[in-house]
């Protein structure tokens, strides 16, 4: 209407909190996560070594350029460079699909060996594994959604890049993103060590 | 009064867009809070029948109107419906979102496109709630509280209700997000900290505690749903699990959110006390910051629901005593309001009403809670009426007092008109006596041993529940008494000039209905507090 209304600082202040939430999201899974560690320290011990660290260890690799991409897009169209900027935005959904068809065949692999919630195999190795892999699977499975949401919303501010609706002068939305898929890679940086390494 | 008001139409006449799709796509704040106002209210009569419903059933011992399951349904379904598309967003929701801009001075929310969205997973949610009722292997029977291991195996229709309170927490949490930006950033010339309405002080802190809180009951309801379909386990202890583990997370939001629930009742009674006492407010910081401490201290006390579930004495001892420190904050504002009314030229219209009967009915419900928070007599009174009682105290007594103390205060000022006093006087009367007959009876037979969500009980319990469910038919008549007359109110009631009550807040100084923008082509500039009555006078009736 009458007053066009902006306030980049309120967006990314509002941005922000809306990272605590998912941030509130994900640590109930790692309440749950501590308690059953305290519970069953051996048995997850026995569950971690199950997982392939290659998967875990390449996935972070890929996670981490991700977020370097989606940093430097946003250096990129501070300048004023579009181009760059869309290259940059494209390679980051890029390696967000990467992670997912890594993920892929990953959790092929553990189904295969009839590790998956409700499979009797598993329910065989005892609480402690099942337990193990039910919160693996739901952590990591919840971590995916977010990648998948956050590349979809990169994408759709890549379009908007692309069409100028988004440009060196107005780029709140794609620091935004960013800052979500930030929150994504923060998110798996946590859960990589808890469940592949440090056990 | 310069204008007409019958003629003058506000944001119900200056829209882009014209008839229905003029509302359900407007991101005007006062068309979202009307549509919300108008689905919460939708929700809180189905909410309020089924209750009746129960009450009934609870007349005299022995089957009454229904069987076992369909009053296990009807329960959960009232709570899932009065705590989730009623309490929680009734007043941030609607009234929030009609006031919030206005009071700071500002001319929408931060995010209007975000709080339009907000309605929308509101919708999804009732719809979803309201499938749940209708499809599936029937109504979910859980109770509001979904708690395992039974909320795992039961063949209700459980995985649509988590789903519709999971959509329902989204909802939550994108106002919390709205509000907590709009009071940091739009704030308008001149209104400092200092100035802020009490009504947008609890909005705040509540907003803060939907932001925070709220994902944790997303993350559980989520459990539970992939536990329903895949069988994950994590509250199973057959595959490692720990179902008072599911207990601890549930709460850890269900606790803060009755304060969600009751915060924003207390800024509405803040913002009604000094109008109708025509004093300032007694202790402006102390009121603020009460609502801050009420926010902080209550999210540190859940496991005072879990008291008989199997925790350590020393748990029990540290949830009992933090539990006690809630009831500080909830005292300064119970003492403030009195100090207020202290001295005051008291004018005994209908929104104060609700407002003094809120401080009675609420220190009830609060000392209510102070027995049940102290270990050693919620042993005795856990899963009685007694604590069905006191909820309804808190929550009936206090926010739904609070709402209907809203709906008096504000809706002439939205709709430009005035409903008839004296009828309102009435249904407030009806209202507060059915009230107190039937939750304090509850209370009572709940002190003597009644067990809460049975639909049968032993004869000695007759009595009380007899007395009860009369009580919940005078509340009824004069629920439906209100709710006709606050219509005709707004339908055909004498026009109003902008100021009815000489409110000092900004609000107030707007035209009724306020227009689209809420002010003209100068933004304003506040120079006086919201409680600096010196000057401002009510419009003659």
């Amino acid at each position: 209407m009458s007053h066009e209304h902006r306030d980049d600082t309120g967006a990314r202040f509002g941005m922000w909190i809306f990272l605590y939430t998912e941030v509130i999201l994900f640590s109930g899974l790692f309440i749950l996560y501590a308690v059953s560690l305290s519970k069953f320290p051996e048995q997850y011990s026995i569950a971690s070594h199950k997982l392939n660290i290659y998967f875990g260890g390449a996935n972070t690799l890929v996670l981490l350029t991700s977020s370097l991409t989606m940093a430097m897009a946003i250096t990129a169209i501070q300048r004023g460079r579009k181009k760059q900027t869309l290259i940059l935005c494209c390679s980051t959904i890029g390696l967000a699909l990467l992670f997912l068809v890594n993920k892929f065949f990953e959790w092929s692999a553990e189904i295969g060996h009839g590790i998956y919630p409700g499979s009797e195999e598993l329910a065989a190795m005892g609480p402690g594994v099942t337990n193990f892999f039910n919160l693996y699977y739901f952590t990591a499975g919840l971590h995916g959604i977010h990648v998948i949401i956050g590349a979809t919303l990169i994408g759709v501010v890549t379009v908007l890049v692309s069409k100028g609706r988004v440009n060196s002068e107005q780029y709140t939305l794609l620091e935004n993103s960013a800052l979500y898929w930030h929150l994504v890679d923060l998110v798996w940086i946590f859960l990589f060590p808890l469940y592949y390494l440090i056990l | 009064m310069s204008e007409t008001p019958s003629r003058y139409g506000g944001f119900f006449t200056e829209s882009p867009r014209s008839g229905i799709l003029g509302w359900v796509t407007s991101t005007d704040h006062k068309r979202i809070g009307l549509l919300y106002l108008g689905c919460i209210v939708t929700m809180f009569i189905v909410g309020a029948v089924l209750g009746l419903a129960l009450r009934l059933q609870l007349f005299e011992p022995g089957t009454g109107i229904m069987e076992a399951q369909t009053y296990n349904a009807t329960f959960t379904v009232h709570g899932v419906i009065m705590i989730f598309l009623f309490i929680i967003p009734s007043i941030p929701a609607a009234f929030g979102n009609l006031l919030l801009p206005i009071q700071i001075g500002a001319r929408d929310v931060s995010f209007p496109r975000v709080n339009l969205l907000s309605w929308y997973c509101y919708i999804a949610g009732a719809i979803l709630a309201v499938t749940a009722i209708f499809s599936g292997g029937g109504p979910p029977d859980t109770g509001w509280t979904f708690y395992v291991p039974f909320s795992t195996q039961t063949t209700t229709n459980v995985n649509l209700a988590v789903s519709a309170a999971f959509m329902l927490g989204f909802s939550s949490i994108l106002t919390g997000i709205n509000f907590v930006t709009t009071i940091h950033r739009l704030r308008c010339k001149g209104m400092g900290w200092g100035k802020l309405p009490l009504f947008v002080w609890t909005l705040y802190a509540t907003a803060w505690i939907q932001v925070l809180a709220t994902p944790m009951i997303g993350i559980t309801l989520a459990l539970i749903f992939v536990e329903r379909i895949f069988g994950a386990g994590l509250f199973d202890v057959a595959k490692g699990g720990d179902p008072i583990l599911f207990q601890h997370l549930f709460w850890i939001y269900s606790h803060p959110a009755v304060y969600i629930m009751i915060l924003p009742g207390m800024g509405v009674i803040s913002e009604i006390i000094p109008v109708f006492a025509r004093k300032p407010l007694f202790g402006y910081w102390a009121m603020a910051l009460s609502s801050l401490a009420i926010a902080f201290a209550g999210s540190l006390v859940w496991a005072h629901h879990m008291y008989a579930s199997g925790m350590s004495d020393m748990a029990i001892m540290i949830f009992s005593f933090l539990t006690f420190i809630v009831a500080i904050p909830s005292a300064i504002k119970i003492f403030n309001w009195v100090s207020t009314l202290y001295k005051g030229s008291i004018q005994l219209a209908p929104p104060m009403l609700y407002a003094l009967s809120f401080i009675f009915l609420f220190a009830i419900g609060g000392l209510g809670g102070l027995a049940l928070g102290a270990a050693a007599a919620d042993i005795h009174l856990h899963d009685t009426t007694f604590v069905v009682g006191h909820f309804h105290y808190t929550m009936f007594g206090g926010t739904g007092f609070a709402f209907f103390a809203a709906l008096h205060y504000w809706l002439p000022k939205f709709f430009a008109r005035m409903y008839n006093h004296k009828i309102a006087t009435l249904a407030w009367a009806l209202i507060f006596v059915g009230f107190n007959v039937t939750y304090m009876a509850m209370q009572a037979v709940g002190i003597q041993g009644m067990p809460r969500r049975y639909y049968d009980y032993l004869p000695q319990f007759g009595p009380l529940n007899m007395v009860a469910t009369i009580g919940s038919w005078i509340l009824a008549v004069g629920l439906i008494i209100m709710f006709v007359n606050l219509w005709r109110g707004i339908r055909y009631g004498t026009p109003v000039g902008k100021n009815p009550w000489g409110g000092a807040t900004l609000e107030w100084e707007v035209p009724s209905p306020p227009p689209m923008e809420n002010f003209g082509a100068e933004d304003p500039v506040v120079t006086r507090g919201p409680y600096d009555f010196k000057g401002v006078i009510a419009d003659e009736p």
